[in-house]
């Protein structure tokens, strides 16, 4: 209760709470909200590129449809992507770090070293190229994403397993006898949690963006997902004219990322008093 | 302080090892047939084993690991698909043009984000704080592509006071390249004019460019003033009845940057990263306009030579930054 008392002190961190839980509502209930929920893949050239109005809150696009309603669509296929990417990144991430930091050795060794090579090159860049390598579609993105992703987590668990590893109760399971796994996965992971949670929630918010920007580039979603990065990339040739058209889908990427960063910020602070900002 | 240097570099060894088996498997190993891709999509089977011979892809992976450990030594990267021109030549020309916007960018996050880190610091937990601190994670959380469109919308087209893309107006001259940096050589050739416009053509992809620096520099800059705040001499100086102002600006700042100006290093890594989405939206001829270029087209040798080139980079960054490391704090050398 005293961690919820702090957090709610936290007046930024409330508002990444509050943003992120809006956000996952509108991607559950989408198809219930949008008010054009055909507008997928509708076409209605009759009022194509209309500027907002009550009907339209965000305007029109190229095709006449809605964005409002594809904006709150896509919520749902960028949220889905960080979580799958976020998801199986840990599931890879996390038993590498926690074993290359028990056991020391060449495994440890091997494993340190290729997330060492994983983090030397830029993630945008990499996903870019596993992506055009794989057959640019959502699958390789998502894939890339995740290839590009899990070194992120052992890297943390890794410093924290080290750091456990050398603690005094770590050395009394040993001495009653506790087994290699038993130890990892009952005593030095829940010891672990917070940093992989905040690193969890800060990696939703990248993900997205590195996933729109595959999307903007042509290396993820495919048209016509209501996807927030592709429809900046198709709003492009009808700027300065249709302004709409780039700005709602934007907008949306900037506050989900914005709620994941501040929640995942605030989250630090209270698991890690050693970040803490009042000091 | 040699030894220190020196183990720092032989360190990274490894890394730059694994870096050279990663882009070999990546090119070769992950397309199913690589030799058909190298030769297009509308070729035939006689032109894609001719292709295949020429590039040695009939040869077992250990020699074609070999032959490309010595391809990558003499920097011959082959010719890109795109350009018609050897990987390396086109790397040279280019890369002065993302150094000149990615070193600007990082200028002017350290420029805004000292100030704003110090001002958020010393109004700690009041509204400026709480202000600055959602501008710096939005900073971090807004769409690089998408502000650069913004900006081009505003400014650009609706405004009409920035121009929309590329480096130089077209109907201008280029002053003779020294440095390859337009807004040094045109100074250099006293080109007023070719200076003005280099300087209005760099400022949107330039802003866009630092806004992830600047939250960073930002952060680090209020928490270091935050500790030195706290320490004796601070309030020793206050007893004083030393000016406020001048005892922030003056003697707390100089004592608490040096965490954030360790940052800028390692954000140069991650900002050189960041141009190939800003170059792109602006048209700008560096080498990230040229990296996407290479990926959209399945330029393999471009991509191939880009990620070493990032790669090396960023290594050698990390080295300088602990290298800078040891020589502010000694104990860090102790522990190697």
């Amino acid at each position: 209760m005293l961690v919820l008392a702090k957090f709610a002190k936290d007046k930024p961190a409330v508002l990444g709470a509050t943003i992120v839980l809006l956000i996952a509502i509108v991607a559950i209930l989408a198809p219930l909200l949008a008010p054009y929920p055909a507008d997928v893949s509708a076409s209605h050239l009759l009022r194509r590129l209309k500027p907002p109005t009550w009907a339209h809150p965000f305007g029109t696009d190229n095709l006449g449809r809605d964005i409002f309603s594809r904006v709150i669509l896509g919520a749902r296929g960028a949220l889905t992507i960080a979580l799958m990417v976020v998801g199986i990144s840990m599931l890879i991430g996390v038993p590498l770090g926690l074993v290359a930091g028990y056991y020391q050795g060449w495994a440890s060794e091997v494993i340190m070293r290729v997330t060492d090579v994983f983090l030397a090159v830029p993630q945008l860049i990499l996903a870019l190229a596993i992506a055009q390598l794989m057959g640019p579609s959502l699958q390789s993105a998502m894939l890339a994403l995740t290839l590009t992703y899990w070194p992120f987590f052992t890297r943390i668990v890794y410093a924290e397993a080290r750091r456990l590893e050398a603690s005094l109760f770590i050395d009394a399971l040993q001495c009653i006898g506790a087994r290699g796994p038993r130890i990892l996965f009952l005593h030095i992971l829940p010891n672990c949690i917070s940093p992989i949670i905040v690193r969890a929630t800060i990696g939703m918010g990248f993900t997205i963006l590195v996933a729109a920007v595959l999307g903007f580039l042509g290396m993820g979603a495919t048209p016509p997902d209501p996807d927030w990065g592709l429809a900046i990339s198709e709003s492009r040739a009808y700027l300065p004219d249709a302004w709409w058209f780039s700005t709602f889908p934007g907008l949306a990427i900037f506050l989900t990322v914005l709620g994941f960063n501040l929640l995942g910020d605030g989250l630090r602070d209270i698991v890690d008093p050693r970040l803490r900002r009042s000091r | 302080m040699l030894r220190f240097v020196l183990r720092r570099l032989l360190l990274v060894i490894p890394s730059l090892a694994g870096l050279l088996v990663m882009t070999f498997f990546l090119i070769r190993v992950v397309p199913a047939d690589p030799a058909a891709a190298l030769a297009g999509e509308n070729a035939t089977p006689a032109q894609v084993a001719e292709i295949r011979r020429q590039y040695g892809l009939d040869q077992p992976l250990y020699v074609q690991f070999a032959v490309y450990l010595g391809q990558v030594a003499r920097l011959d990267f082959g010719e890109s698909a795109y350009s018609r021109r050897p990987v390396s030549l086109d790397i040279k020309l280019r890369l002065p043009a993302t150094l000149e916007l990615t070193v600007t960018a990082l200028l002017l996050a350290t420029l805004l984000g000292i100030p704003l880190g110090t001002i958020a610091a010393v109004h700690h937990n009041r509204w400026p704080d709480t202000l600055l601190r959602i501008l710096s994670v939005g900073g971090i959380a807004v769409a690089a592509f998408w502000f650069a469109i913004e900006l081009q919308l505003l400014f650009a087209m609706q405004l009409d006071w920035l121009p929309l893309r590329g480096r130089m107006s077209p109907g201008l001259t280029a002053p003779p390249t020294l440095s390859g940096f337009l807004l040094i050589d045109s100074l250099l050739a006293g080109r007023l004019d070719a200076f003005r416009d280099a300087l209005r053509h760099l400022v949107l992809p330039a802003f866009t460019l630092s806004l992830g620096g600047l939250a960073t520099i930002m952060r680090f800059t209020r928490a270091g003033v935050l500790e030195t705040l706290q320490k004796d001499f601070v309030t020793y100086e206050r007893a004083q009845g030393f000016p406020p102002h001048a005892l922030i600006w003056k003697f707390v700042l100089r004592n608490s940057v040096v965490a954030a100006i360790t940052q800028i290093g390692l954000l140069f890594g991650s900002t050189i990263a960041g141009a190939v989405v800003v170059e792109t939206i602006f048209d700008w001829p560096g080498i990230g306009f040229y990296t996407v270029q290479a990926i959209l087209t399945a330029d393999y040798k471009v991509m191939l030579a880009v990620t070493l080139l990032i790669g090396v980079i960023y290594a050698l960054v990390n080295i300088l930054v602990d290298v800078v490391h040891g020589l502010i704090d000694p104990r860090l050398r102790e522990r190697g």
